[in-house]
């Protein structure tokens, strides 16, 4: 019986750590770095020139507001070099309005030191800590960020850091960096350059068929879901449910393994007794019964009492977390959070009870038939 | 009227590449009421005749007929079924059901012939009280001592009025005291309930409360003597 509740327990709770894990990794994703779907001119996406911009940017982005549940902000996205004194690191500048970006992406609630755009400054920018331990910068560092103009001239520019952002993606925060679009468009010398439209949607359920409108609507641009953008999360995202049945199954398979074990000892001890009730006229279809119902018995007594203690465990650090500080810089470093918020769909409890059921029924046949072939004289007499 | 009737009986083993002739050639007639002790050396084929007789074990030749149904020619569900409605068993290590109370124990044989609970209740509790437990009924074997189980154990296989009573080495684990009760209540139960009781033993105690000894050597019945 303890044997049955740990294995449920542990199964529901590992299953819970997993898609806990699997679902905050996403949402890091989404929230810091994806969003719910991004418009490009299809141009860009090709060869990633500065020159292919979203035409009528500005437009498009009042044309989107009015859509009720979706948020968007224009974003100039170019690559170049981030120099400092102590180094220089490759990475992605991010051209936003961070008025607008607030509604889009979560860098502003991950800001650890100074401010987000705050400072009524030219030429601010918000980078992530992990880079900003590389090159060895502070608040109020000067920073150099060189990167080609329209004209492919090479442009070197100097930015004071305002803010330092920490995101669970170690790697998102050391290549992006966030500077104001107008501080860019001065240094361009043009309007804003828009080069991506990101948007996020209240509810993440209406992506795919809020993508096919967008698209409708801006039938020249490249509107994608976070599922196209991302494939692989979205497939993580997809097989998850069916990777935590399967991780059940397992166990539950092992715990089969345990319950036959079990039965065939208690037969073993109470083979005088089943000798004693088949001597006496206990038929064979009521043995088998017994000691199938018995099986099944003590399987659902065990199961439910795990499942049940596995969801109050559950609940209770899907509101707490689970502190994985230790490991922190592994895990950001493949976007999971060091802080993990155990997460479980209703409907699995109910699945996992079911295949409980099943694995008990299963377990049950092998040590009922070994009971039918007990013979009642030896088993009296204990042979 | 015989009640049970045993005809050129024959069990053969293999041990080991070897025939053993554990019953060998044993005709019998047992009549309704007797009181019979099957006696016999160990290894003269007591507990294969009586496991025989109670359809545990099948002959390798020869015919069991048990009040006019030939046993050995029944199915395996059948013959069950028959131990269930016509014979009861006491076993030499009392065989209780060690979760069961004394009354559960005794109810049990009714229950699996799907009695009603009152009526199960009443016949169990009238057994109880003429074995002597009838303050004992709520307590579990472990909790009685050798001969109260034993006890308990003929009133279970009373229960369900069977025919008769087989009873292989009933007072083999029992002090002399509860072999003495044991033998008095089987015996009174003999005379009133007209209850046939065949006992394989070696005790003598038991032999000499038999109204009929039948001995067994090799597989053969050697004598049968009826007391007056």
């Amino acid at each position: 019986m303890i044997a049955i509740f740990l294995g449920v327990w542990s199964g529901v709770f590992i299953d819970a750590l997993s898609l806990g894990m699997n679902n905050q990794r996403t949402e890091n994703f989404l929230s810091t770095s994806i969003g719910h779907i991004q418009i490009h001119n299809p141009k860009y996406l090709k060869d990633g020139k500065i020159s292919f911009t979203i035409p009528n940017a500005e437009k498009l982005l009042q044309r989107t507001k009015k859509i009720e549940g979706l948020h968007i902000s224009n974003r100039t996205k170019i690559s170049g070099m981030v120099s400092t004194a102590n180094g220089a690191s490759a990475g992605n500048i991010v051209g936003i309005n961070p008025d607008d970006e607030k509604h889009v992406s979560t860098i502003y609630q991950n800001i650890k030191e100074g401010t987000y755009f705050e400072e009524e400054k030219k030429n601010g920018i918000v980078i992530g800590k992990k880079l900003a331990d590389k090159l060895k910068v502070k608040i109020n560092s000067k920073i150099i960020l060189t990167f080609q103009d329209q004209d492919n001239e090479i442009i070197a520019s100097a930015f004071r850091v305002q803010g330092l952002y920490k995101t669970a993606n170690s790697r998102f925060d050391e290549m992006n960096v966030f500077v104001q679009q107008q501080d860019l468009a001065r240094i361009f010398n043009t309007e804003p350059l828009i080069h991506e439209s990101g948007i996020w949607l209240d509810n993440k359920e209406n992506v795919d068929q809020t993508t096919e409108i967008l698209q409708s609507i801006f039938p020249d641009l490249e509107v994608r879901s976070w599922k196209v953008i991302a494939p692989d999360l979205s497939y993580t995202d997809e097989i998850m449910m069916q990777i935590l049945y399967i991780v059940m199954a397992i166990i539950l398979a092992a715990l089969a393994f345990g319950i036959i074990n079990t039965m065939l000892m208690a037969i073993l001890e109470r083979r005088r007794e089943l000798g004693m009730l088949m001597a006496v006229g206990l038929n064979k279809s009521k043995l088998f019964s017994m000691v199938v119902i018995e099986t099944i018995f003590l399987s659902l007594i065990s199961g439910p009492i795990g499942l049940i203690v596995a969801y109050f465990t559950v609940e209770y650090f899907k509101i707490n977390g689970l502190d994985f500080s230790s490991a922190a810089a592994g895990l950001e470093d493949v976007g999971y959070s060091s802080i993990v918020y155990l997460d479980m769909e209703p409907s699995f409890y109910f699945g996992t009870l079911g295949l409980v059921i099943f694995t008990a029924i299963l377990s049950s046949i092998y040590p009922a038939y070994k009971a039918l072939q007990l013979n009642p004289i030896e088993s009296i007499r204990g042979i | 009227m015989s009640i049970i009737k045993t005809h050129n009986l024959e069990r053969f083993y293999t041990e080991g590449g070897l025939t053993v002739k554990a019953l060998n050639g044993v005709t019998l007639n047992i009549e309704e009421g007797e009181f019979t002790a099957i006696v016999g050396p160990s290894g003269s084929g007591k507990t294969t005749l009586l496991n025989v007789i109670g359809g545990l074990d099948a002959p390798t030749n020869g015919s069991v007929e048990i009040a006019n149904t030939e046993i050995t020619k029944l199915k395996d569900n059948e013959l069950i079924d028959f131990r269930l409605n016509n014979i009861g068993f006491v076993f030499q290590a009392y065989n209780l059901i060690p979760v069961l109370s004394a009354l559960e124990n005794t109810e049990f044989i009714m229950l699996l012939q799907n009695q009603p609970k009152a009526k199960r209740e009443t016949r169990a509790k009238e057994l109880l009280k003429e074995v002597g437990l009838e303050s004992q009924i709520n307590k579990k074997p472990n909790e009685m001592s050798g001969g109260q189980q034993q006890r308990v154990a003929v009133a279970r296989a009373l229960a369900s009025k069977p025919k008769f009573v087989l009873a292989d080495e009933p007072t083999a684990n029992l002090d002399s005291k509860s072999t003495s009760d044991l033998l008095d209540i089987m015996h009174e139960l003999n005379q009133k309930e007209k209850t046939t009781f065949i006992f394989s033993t070696h005790d003598q105690r038991v032999i000499d409360r038999a109204k009929r000894v039948i001995t067994l050597e090799d597989g053969k019945i050697i004598s049968d003597e009826t007391k007056n």
